[in-house]
């Protein structure tokens, strides 16, 4: 890698920030979780339709077990990830901050596997069709945090012909290991994973992008990389690299169009970690039960990549990893660019959630954010990766001016957080640009509402007069 | 009573130790706040401080020039400029902001701009109507349409002309004094130096416009206090630069525009930059955040104006410099370019781009 | 002296000048409109809320006149503008009487528990979308005064506290305080209700009371005091049958938290008993 490298890779991408990467748990191998003698298993893990228990209270459920599951197209499939008895169904903190429709299930330590799970026979020549029922049945989602159901992505309409897989290594998040660390593991499996994503969406090409920050996650993913149209491609150390959309640009200096799709621009993108999930279930027969998580923090005692059962309560998986250091100041569900702060921390480990970061009271990850100030410096204007201009967001928002938030393209932003990392008058914007999306939303619902009222009445008005 | 049934319930539920208050312990809870949480570490107060820090090499140099009257201009406009925001502020029961050191910066800005031997309770007052009308009247710090320090001097410029244009540095210090091709100069320009300028344009002077290049660099004797050395001001702006609290387009297209100009126009180039408080104000003034437009294009736009109107009011009109105005002329434009040059966000293009291919198949399948 | 003089002829004359030019501008390039618009004008509110429906005040006025919009145009205005309105227009004012703003909830700092530090912006829908809002109460009042930063009227304010209060005189019933509202705890009342809930917390009663100690435990006293059947528990919280109910009291008797409060009649209605006119 020669500056000359660096320095096209570097004006391909647009704006972005550098936080300090602290990957605190890069040299610790994955290891397992603990073995929660209760989860709570909630029934909306992502993107879209949430969940219909499958299961009643008193039920007897086995690992891997369907456990709720909905009608919806956009919609995934929720499984046990233990074995034992339903104790109850009702709501639970959920990372989200609402209480979530829940089920509570307390474990047995058996772990029996539920019946008819078992390895497909030679997935790489499978119909595609049935690649897509099996993962969805599996209940893969996208891991890398949006958790959008993956059996939607890997069907696009048949004019938009995919022509490369993504697959997304760049784990821009500071602290998160997780990623790294499978790369690093499970090379062969996010290789198979993702063959299989090809396979079923008929592409020719894989490329699998790492940042240039991980040189060993590099070596291992080309080591294993076998010559059939699979590349390794490396990213500059910027975050926000890992986005959907700044990763198509930078790979294949594409723009997917505002409000559109990878797959609009021939590319299908996903994470590392479901391509393992999509070759563990091809491989065993295993829906997603687990995930790797990732614990750091100077407000818990260790560190740790860890696979923990989808349901233990983060509590649980605080104190496996030697518990609190300090009083907790703030939990973090993900990472600290993105993630979502939490109240409490009998939350459950949900499928989003790659990360638990616990700070001490007073670290700088507690501290208040500024009031509205703007001194127009211009910083969040040249690190917006999505060419917005933040400054302008965050004050027609502070004023309730949803109507200018349109030509502004409010909801192009991703809100990964570079402006408001950038600023240094410690503006809210991210805050402020949340409630503006759902002000201008709202208001242009509103206002959609009375024009098709307004035109209905003038048509009533017309039928009248021919009446007449 | 069969209505006691609930109440019932929860006293056995007060009884079993919850008690409503226990939750109520602010030291247990935890802190929520929106992503990100973490922050960089970049402040307001951090960014004015280190654009101070540019600006000491030019202000010891112009204090060690102008003497002591000279320090006292500089003084009393921080003093006036620092006072006004906190007054004004505390009128307005708004937390006082004066240790986010923009009024400092405001202040400094402005005694740079003027000459050293002024009475007093002029920089005071420039540094007062600076933050009183350049600032306050606006809202505060980023809301103000022209850079206050300018707004302070050119209020003292209309107001008292003839200190502001004769009051300039004499001092046996200047090192070029010693030559005597300088002396000759002093002799022919007296009063007002800058017209030196017009001098030199007009072939009256004997002395060629690259005799002034030495002075100019390292030690001038006609400018303000701010404008001694040339060579300061770079080394400022190679700070500001390299701790990236400056678009390099700024100064290099300001500067730039007016060599190219004056060139045309038959000035000597290399003079046309030196002279007068242009690098200063391409260097410090025209970089001010709060009055220049957010996108690289913008700035280049607003640049190229601040040098076209520099070069017209110096070749055409009385005043025998145009920075000052210039500058505060495009600040009235910012706003403007603001609006009219935007970044695209990502992805509109391409939206745009499939909206018209959509739009010519329908055509093309409606005809 | 003759300078001064010079100065003060020259400018004068100019002054003159440019007065006369202004002058046949003015008729000149007069546009003709309704002089009934500045009379409007003036009846409505004039603060360019933005209730109606309308950009402004005068485009609304102007709809008016058009006979797009009814005399009762002006939202936040309320019944006395519909009438001035009305009376402008030469029509009888035909509105409905509107109700007034109820935020149900009285929960404040102290009463209501919190359930985390909050850092962010002072608005309630911000605060709303992290972690579903820092009160312990999911259904409680942020008291961050989103409502009261869109009323027109100025009626509604928030003590240090974080009680908020409705000043039901001021109040026009223009109802842009309930579309803002991110938990849905304002509803418009009639003006002449005097009994009212002040709560909408649909947690169990055991659970309610956990974080909150003005909230409805939903123990159904009032709904057994009631003899007009008037008031039931629905989801856990009381409402009020506002047909049936006679402002009787009984239940603010019973209420074992609190929760049902009687509020002081407003001025117009202290009026309307004082005149007992009312056929």
């Amino acid at each position: 890698m020669g500056w000359a490298d660096n320095l096209k890779r570097s004006l391909l991408v647009k704006g972005g920030v550098h936080p300090p990467a602290s990957k605190l748990a890069a040299g610790v191998k994955i290891s397992d979780g603990p073995k929660p003698k209760r989860v709570l298993i909630p029934l909306s893990q992502h993107v879209g339709a949430a969940c219909e228990p499958l299961v009643e209270k008193g039920d007897r459920v086995l690992l891997g077990q369907k456990i709720g599951d909905s009608d919806s197209y956009i919609s995934a499939p929720v499984h046990s990830s233990v074995s034992g008895e339903v104790t109850s169904i009702q709501r639970f903190p959920h990372p989200s901050g609402r209480d979530v429709l829940t089920v509570e299930i307390s474990s047995d330590g058996e772990d029996a596997p539920a019946p008819g799970l078992g390895p497909a026979p030679d997935p790489l020549s499978m119909e595609p069709g049935e690649i897509r029922r099996r993962v969805r049945e599996g209940g893969i989602v996208g891991l890398g945090g949006a958790v959008f159901p993956t059996h939607v992505k890997l069907s696009p309409p048949s004019d938009r012909p995919i022509e490369a897989v993504i697959v997304n290594g760049a784990e821009c998040e500071p602290f998160l290991t997780g990623d790294y660390r499978l790369m690093l593991e499970r090379g062969q499996d996010i290789i198979h994973g993702a063959r299989i994503i090809r396979r079923a969406v008929g592409a020719e090409r894989i490329i699998i992008a790492i940042e240039q920050t991980g040189p060993k996650a590099i070596a291992a993913m080309r080591e294993a990389v076998p010559d059939d149209g699979i590349e390794v491609f490396i990213l500059p150390g910027i975050y926000p690299q890992g986005a959907e959309k700044t990763l198509v640009k930078t790979v294949l200096g594409r723009e997917v169009p505002s409000g559109g799709l990878p797959m609009d621009v021939g590319a299908i993108v996903d994470n590392v970690g479901t391509c393992a999930a999509i070759s563990e279930l091809f491989l065993t027969g295993m829906p997603l039960t687990r995930r790797i998580v990732t614990v750091a923090g100077d407000g818990v005692a260790g560190r740790a990549n860890l696979e923990v059962r989808i349901g233990t309560v983060v509590r649980e998986v605080i104190d496996f990893c030697g518990g609190l250091s300090g009083d907790p100041g703030k939990v973090i569900l993900g990472g600290p660019m993105m993630g979502l702060a939490q109240y409490t921390m009998d939350v459950p480990v949900t499928k989003a959630t790659g990360g638990i970061l616990v700070f001490k009271k007073g670290s700088v990850f507690c501290e208040e954010p500024g009031h509205f100030s703007c001194i127009r410096c211009g910083r969040c204007v040249r690190r917006c990766p999505m060419n917005l201009r933040p400054y302008l967001l965050g004050s027609y928002s502070d004023a309730g001016m949803w109507d200018h938030l349109e030509d502004l393209y409010i909801n192009d932003c991703m809100e990964c957080g570079s402006c408001a990392y950038i600023c240094p008058t410690k503006n809210p914007l991210v805050q402020l640009i949340k409630v503006g999306k759902e002000g201008f939303n709202r208001r242009k619902r509103k206002m959609e509402a009375l024009a098709e009222k307004a035109s209905e009445e003038a048509e009533e008005k017309e039928n009248a007069g021919k009446t007449a | 009573m069969p209505e006691k049934q609930p109440d019932s319930e929860l006293e056995k539920e007060q009884e079993a130790g919850v008690e409503p208050d226990e939750a109520r312990a602010e030291s247990r809870l935890l802190n929520i706040g929106v992503s990100p949480h973490i922050r960089d570490s970049s402040t307001t107060a951090g960014i004015m401080g280190w654009v101070i820090v540019a600006l000491l090499p030019i202000t010891a140099y112009g204090i060690y020039m102008g003497g002591v009257s000279a320090a006292i201009v500089v003084a009393m406009s921080i003093l006036g400029a620092v006072a006004t925001e906190a007054v004004i502020q505390r009128l307005r029961h708004e937390p006082v902001t004066v240790n986010d050191l923009s009024a400092v910066l405001t202040g400094l800005l402005l005694g740079l701009t003027l000459p050293p031997e002024l009475p007093f309770w002029m920089p005071l007052l420039g540094g007062i109507v600076a933050i009183a009308l350049g600032k306050q009247v606006f809202g505060g710090l980023g809301h103000n349409i022209f850079n206050p320090a300018l707004v302070g001097r050119a209020v003292l410029f209309v107001s008292y002309s003839k200190y502001m244009t004769t009051s300039y540095l004499f001092s046996p210090k200047a090192p070029v004094f010693a030559s005597q091709s300088i002396k000759s100069i002093n002799a022919i320009t007296t009063a007002t130096p800058l017209a030196a300028q017009g001098l030199v344009r007009k072939d009256e002077l004997t002395v060629a416009a690259s005799r002034y290049y030495g002075p100019l660099l390292v030690g001038n004797p006609w400018g303000c206090i701010g404008e001694v050395s040339a060579v300061l001001i770079l080394v400022g702006l190679a700070i500001l630069l390299y701790k990236g609290l400056v678009d390099w387009r700024i100064p290099v297209c300001y500067v730039g525009t007016v060599v190219v100009l004056s060139w045309i126009l038959g000035m000597d180039p290399l003079f046309a930059a030196l002279a007068g408080g242009l690098l200063f104000g391409a260097c410090f003034m025209a970089t001010d955040y709060v009055t220049n437009p957010m996108t690289a294009w913008g700035k280049v736009i607003f640049a190229v104006g601040c040098g076209i109107v520099t070069t017209v009011l110096r070749f055409y009109s009385n005043l025998p410099e145009g920075v000052m105005f210039a500058i505060l002329l495009m600040n009235g434009f910012t706003p403007l370019i603001d609006r009219y040059v935007k970044p695209v966000p990502y992805g509109v293009r391409a939206m745009r781009r499939a909206q018209a291919a959509a739009e010519a198949e329908q055509a093309g399948e409606a005809a | 002296m003759s300078l001064v003089w010079k100065a003060a002829l020259a400018l004068g004359a100019l002054a003159f000048f440019f007065g006369v030019l202004l002058a046949i501008a003015y008729l000149r390039f007069k546009v003709e409109t309704d002089p009934r618009l500045d009379e409007l004008l003036e009846a409505v509110l004039g603060s360019n809320c933005g209730a109606c429906g309308y950009p402004g005040c005068e485009p609304a006025c102007e709809a008016v006149l058009a006979g797009e919009a009814g005399v009762d145009v002006c939202v936040a205005g309320g019944q006395k503008c519909a009438e001035a309105v009305a009376r402008i227009m030469g029509v009888e004012a035909s509105m409905g009487e509107r109700g007034v703003a109820l935020v149900h909830c009285q929960g404040g700092l102290a009463e209501s528990a919190p359930k985390a530090v909050y850092h962010g912006i002072d608005s309630c829908a911000a605060a709303d979308k992290i972690a579903g809002g820092f009160k312990a109460c999911d259904y409680g009042c942020l008291g961050l005064g989103t409502c009261k930063s869109v009323c027109p009227v100025n009626a509604i304010t928030i003590d240090e506290d974080r009680r908020r209060q409705v000043d039901r005189d001021r109040c026009t019933g223009c109802g842009l305080c309930v579309d803002v509202c991110p938990r849905s705890l304002i509803e418009l009342v009639p003006r002449d209700q005097q009994v009212l809930v002040m709560c909408n917390s649909a947690d169990k009663g055991a659970k309610a009371k956990k974080v909150c100690s003005v909230c409805c435990i939903a123990c159904k006293k009032c709904e057994k005091a009631c003899e007009f059947d008037a008031i039931k528990v629905v989801d856990n919280c009381a409402r009020i049958d506002f047909e049936k109910c006679t402002q009787c009291g009984k239940c603010i008797e019973v209420c074992p938290t609190d929760v049902l409060v009687r509020v002081e009649p407003t001025a117009a209605q202290r009026k309307k008993s004082k005149a007992p006119t009312a056929a």
